[in-house]
């Protein structure tokens, strides 16, 4: 079955690069620019995971987070979060707002893959 | 449409999205710095934009391993995060500083977009500088710098995952990652036992199961001791455990790495199967009782029952209750008490209908692609106009259908036009940034403090035209800090305020764009300016010059005011070069300044250097073209209205004002001076300062839109001319420049001879290409 996946990130390149990554491997990749356009993609998506950014204009990840986790249908959504830093407060505090897990940029598209099955099966 | 390296095509794409965040920054940083000099209260999202913009760059450089670029953008972005957090105020000179790192940040990444690994000789010093800054207000920030190692990850599809395991996290894999590659052990014995929050977070244990399992034959086994009585179960607590004994050789790395994501949410524990064994029995002998046979969980394909997407822990027991054959693959929270309902699937039947297409509302395209289009409609334009020569001579009459045919497909192409051109059409903000970045720059060098203020941004004109503008804008914007403003002393004897202002706007006007450089200095010092001349040779000591006219002398070759020589704007300030830079891309400039108060420099440009609306006139049995946007009216001369001045030189009386009457068929050199005006035709043009002038024309033709074809390549500039155009008959004409037509003070008054000298007049002709003034 095609995996389908929710990326969120405010940088084009980012945006680009998830997109050649997955698409690579055969994902469905539905791409938004921030948080607000995240929870608008996700209101006419039902993806087998969410990728999202941290630092976001207008809904950051952690509000993003958040919001989603609120939806019914997505309480167990896996999220994962694409973060520069590995600071530990960082993933507590992605953690706190239901992340399932992080990915740290840059990515190495094996390895986001990996992880996506992973966490989506 | 091919794409051969989509990796490239991104890259390519991060460059342009850098331009576009350090613009972002830059406006950013304009903000913040003024509510700094005003000392109110930064803006938090305007911070957060600017931390963005900068993190932003650091994450996509990151990916393409621009280590120099990476390193100074989170040097950047640490202080940037100071002053999110708080712990820095942003001071004036703190303000600076972050000025010059964002130039510093711009010219990272354009030695990266080059292909240059170093970084810019000063980075570290600015970096240091930040880092000072905010350890000045906040001690805790100076030891973060060091603890941020870029990566450089291949961006490779083929490369092993594996390997990337340990890279991005923790130190502690790693050696046990090693320890274990030398002595790997014949098994693991894992214990797993979510935790609060396990599945609130999205995680699931059966994804995790069968992870372990891809590793290695494994051998599972649900703990069920902690199952509550169905009274008493919270449905979405966790509370079962399971054990896998996981044989074979696997690196304790790669096993710990699957528990990445739930360390803290689960118990983990994870122990050498040998090490483990006596516990490991007594725990099976415990549950023996309680528990079928385990099951050994096969790598792939996956048991149909554990086939289904990551449900929703709260519907997870019900679809798998009615029969959970291996209990070793049961992944979910017991059976909860209201959860008869039947299984429930995840439907994802509403999923393909929403569409993958990203909906952008802009799309990028290479410039080549439309300077192509451009050219292709400029040959429309000619190619349309033969027709319509065609048609009129064949006699068609005008109420034909092919005329009016030929009508619509005039108006059709007009509106293609119109559309292609705005695409080239870029607003100027991107420019008058650059112009900022002049300004600190000249500012910084000559120690004075000076302020831009930047307005209608939005204005926007064509590309190339911006593009070709940069370089004289420049030279003004250095001339203005350098030579406009006084020095802070002088400001303040003055009764002004020791910064200068520098007001640099563009505005649209009458089909032209005119960009307008100021300042607040202290004006042109005319007395100066005329003894310069004076002692230059540039004008006869008794010649009587108005002030526009001495304003005027500042655009003559070698004219300098300066009498030190400074750094900044060199020798010979060069206002002369930038006058034909502007007349190279069909603008004028002209000079306005008032003592004690300012300088002030308007250009007027056309909007684009392709096309341009003229008045088709014959003069001495020569096709010309004059710019619709110079003609004010056109008339016709009556008897006597011509007041002669001179041999060959006269002027019109024209609502109120005399006007220069030019002979164009004797300027240009194609006849000798008409003896007589009267009863000729006059195209009435008028320039951006307000000079008229009265060119006496044979006929006018018509007026209709021409392609602008240069001419400076071949012929160099002649003054007077802007460029050539191909008319609907095939024929060349002469596209001409009236403002350089005007009579020119600098050049006719020291002379003393005639007054419109023939062409080209030696002071204006410069063979092209001409050295670059090196500023």
């Amino acid at each position: 079955m095609t995996l389908t996946v929710l990326a969120v990130d405010d940088s084009r390149t980012i945006r680009d690069m998830l997109r050649l990554a997955l698409t690579e491997v055969g994902i469905e990749v539905h791409l938004a620019e921030d948080g607000v356009d995240g929870l608008e993609r996700l209101a006419e998506l039902e993806p087998d995971a969410i990728i999202s950014d941290i630092n976001m204009p207008r809904l950051d990840g952690f509000g993003f987070i958040e919001a989603v986790r609120l939806q019914d249908r997505h309480r167990a959504t896996p999220i994962l979060v694409l973060t520069t830093e590995s600071a530990p407060e960082l993933k507590a505090r992605a953690r706190a707002a239901g992340a399932t897990g992080w990915i740290v940029k840059p990515f190495d598209p094996p390895k986001l893959v990996q992880a996506l099955r992973m966490v989506t099966g | 449409m091919t794409t051969p390296d989509p990796m490239a095509e991104i890259r390519a794409s991060f460059f342009v999205e850098c331009e576009e965040l350090l613009e972002a920054l830059q406006d950013a940083l304009a903000h913040l710095a003024e509510a700094a000099a005003e000392g109110g209260a930064a803006d938090p999202e305007t911070i957060n934009v600017a931390f963005r913009a900068v993190h932003s760059i650091k994450g996509g450089a990151g990916a393409f391993g621009l280590t120099a670029l990476v390193a100074f953008a989170h040097g950047y972005e640490s202080a940037m995060d100071a002053l999110r957090a708080g712990r820095l105020t942003l001071t004036r000179d703190g303000a600076a500083l972050f000025f010059r790192a964002a130039d510093l940040l711009a010219d990272h990444v354009r030695l990266a977009r080059d292909g240059v690994a170093e970084a810019p000789a000063a980075a570290a010093n600015l970096l240091d500088e930040l880092g000072a800054l905010c350890s000045g207000d906040g001690p805790a920030e100076a030891a973060d710098e060091g603890d941020f190692v870029p990566l450089a990850l291949p961006f490779d599809f083929d490369a092993a995952g594996a390997e990337g395991e340990a890279t991005a996290e923790g130190e502690a894999e790693d050696e046990a990652d090693l320890q274990a590659k030398a002595d790997p052990p014949a098994g693991w014995l894992v214990r797993l036992r979510p935790g609060p929050g396990f599945y609130a977070s999205g995680n699931e244990v059966v994804h995790l199961l069968r992870a372990l399992a891809a590793l290695g034959p494994a051998d599972i086994v649900c703990e069920r001791r902690d199952l509550p009585d169905l009274a008493d179960l919270d449905p979405e607590a966790p509370c079962l455990g399971w054990r896998i004994a996981l044989a074979g050789d696997v690196a304790e790395g790669e096993l710990r790495g699957l528990f990445d994501f739930v360390e803290d949410r689960a118990d983990i524990e994870v122990a050498p199967a040998a090490a483990d064994e006596a516990e490991a029995d007594e725990a099976e002998a415990d549950e023996a009782e309680a528990e079928p046979p385990p099951a050994p969980l096969e790598p792939a394909p996956a048991p149909a029952s554990v086939a289904a997407p990551a449900p929703p822990p709260a519907e997870a027991a019900p679809s798998l209750a009615p029969d959970t054959p291996a209990p070793g693959t049961a992944p979910a929270p017991p059976l909860p008490a209201q959860g008869i309902a039947p299984a429930i699937l995840p439907t994802p039947a509403s999923a393909p209908a929403a569409g993958g297409v990203e909906a952008g509302a802009t799309v990028r395209v290479d410039v080549d692609r439309i300077d192509r289009l451009v050219n292709l409609v400029g040959e429309l334009v000619i190619n349309q106009a033969m027709l319509a020569q065609s048609v009129a001579e064949a006699g068609l009459p005008a109420n034909s259908a092919v005329a009016t045919g030929l009508e619509a497909f005039m108006m059709l192409t007009r509106d293609i036009q119109d559309s292609v051109m705005t695409i080239r059409a870029q607003p100027v903000k991107p420019l008058f940034q650059r112009m900022a970045r002049i300004v600190r720059e000249a500012a910084a060098s000559v120690g004075k403090q000076v302020r831009l203020r930047c307005e209608g941004e939005a204005t926007e004109v064509d590309k190339t035209v911006i593009e070709r503008l940069a370089d004289p804008l420049t030279h003004m914007i250095r001339n203005a800090v350098d030579h406009g403003l006084e020095p802070p002393t002088a400001r303040r004897a003055a009764g002004k305020p020791e910064e200068g202002t520098i007001t640099l706007s563009a505005r649209h006007r009458a089909g032209r764009v005119v960009i307008v450089v100021a300042d607040d200095g202290g004006g042109i010092d005319r007395a100066r300016v005329r003894a310069k001349a004076l002692e230059r040779g540039l004008i006869a000591p008794d010649a009587v010059l108005t002030e526009a006219e001495i304003d005027n002398l500042l655009f003559l070759p070698g004219f300098s005011t300066a009498d030190k020589v400074s750094a900044l704007s060199g020798r010979g300030v060069g206002m002369d070069v930038v006058r034909r830079a502007i007349q190279a891309l069909g603008g004028r400039i002209s000079i306005a300044s008032d003592r004690g108060r300012g300088t002030r420099f308007s250009i007027s440009l056309p909007l684009t250097l392709a096309v341009l609306d003229g008045m088709v006139v014959r003069a001495a049995g020569e096709t010309l073209v004059v710019p619709l946007s110079a003609i004010v009216e056109t008339a016709a001369l009556a008897p006597g209205s011509v007041s002669p001045l001179g041999p060959g030189m006269g002027v019109i009386r024209n609502r109120g004002s005399f006007v220069p009457l030019v002979d164009l068929g004797a300027e240009l050199g194609f006849r000798p001076p008409l003896d007589d005006a009267a009863g000729r035709i006059v195209l009435m043009t008028a320039q951006e300062d307000g000079s008229r002038a009265a060119l006496i024309v044979d006929e006018i033709v018509e007026q209709r839109q021409v392609v602008i074809k240069g001419l400076q390549s071949g012929y160099g500039r002649c003054r007077g001319i802007a460029a050539a155009t191909i008319l609907g008959d095939g024929r060349i004409a002469l596209i001409l420049d009236p403002g350089g037509l005007m009579p020119q003070p600098g050049q006719r008054l020291p002379s003393g001879a005639a007054p419109f000298p023939p062409v080209p007049p030696p002071p204006e002709f410069h063979p092209e290409p001409r050295p670059a003034h090196a500023g």
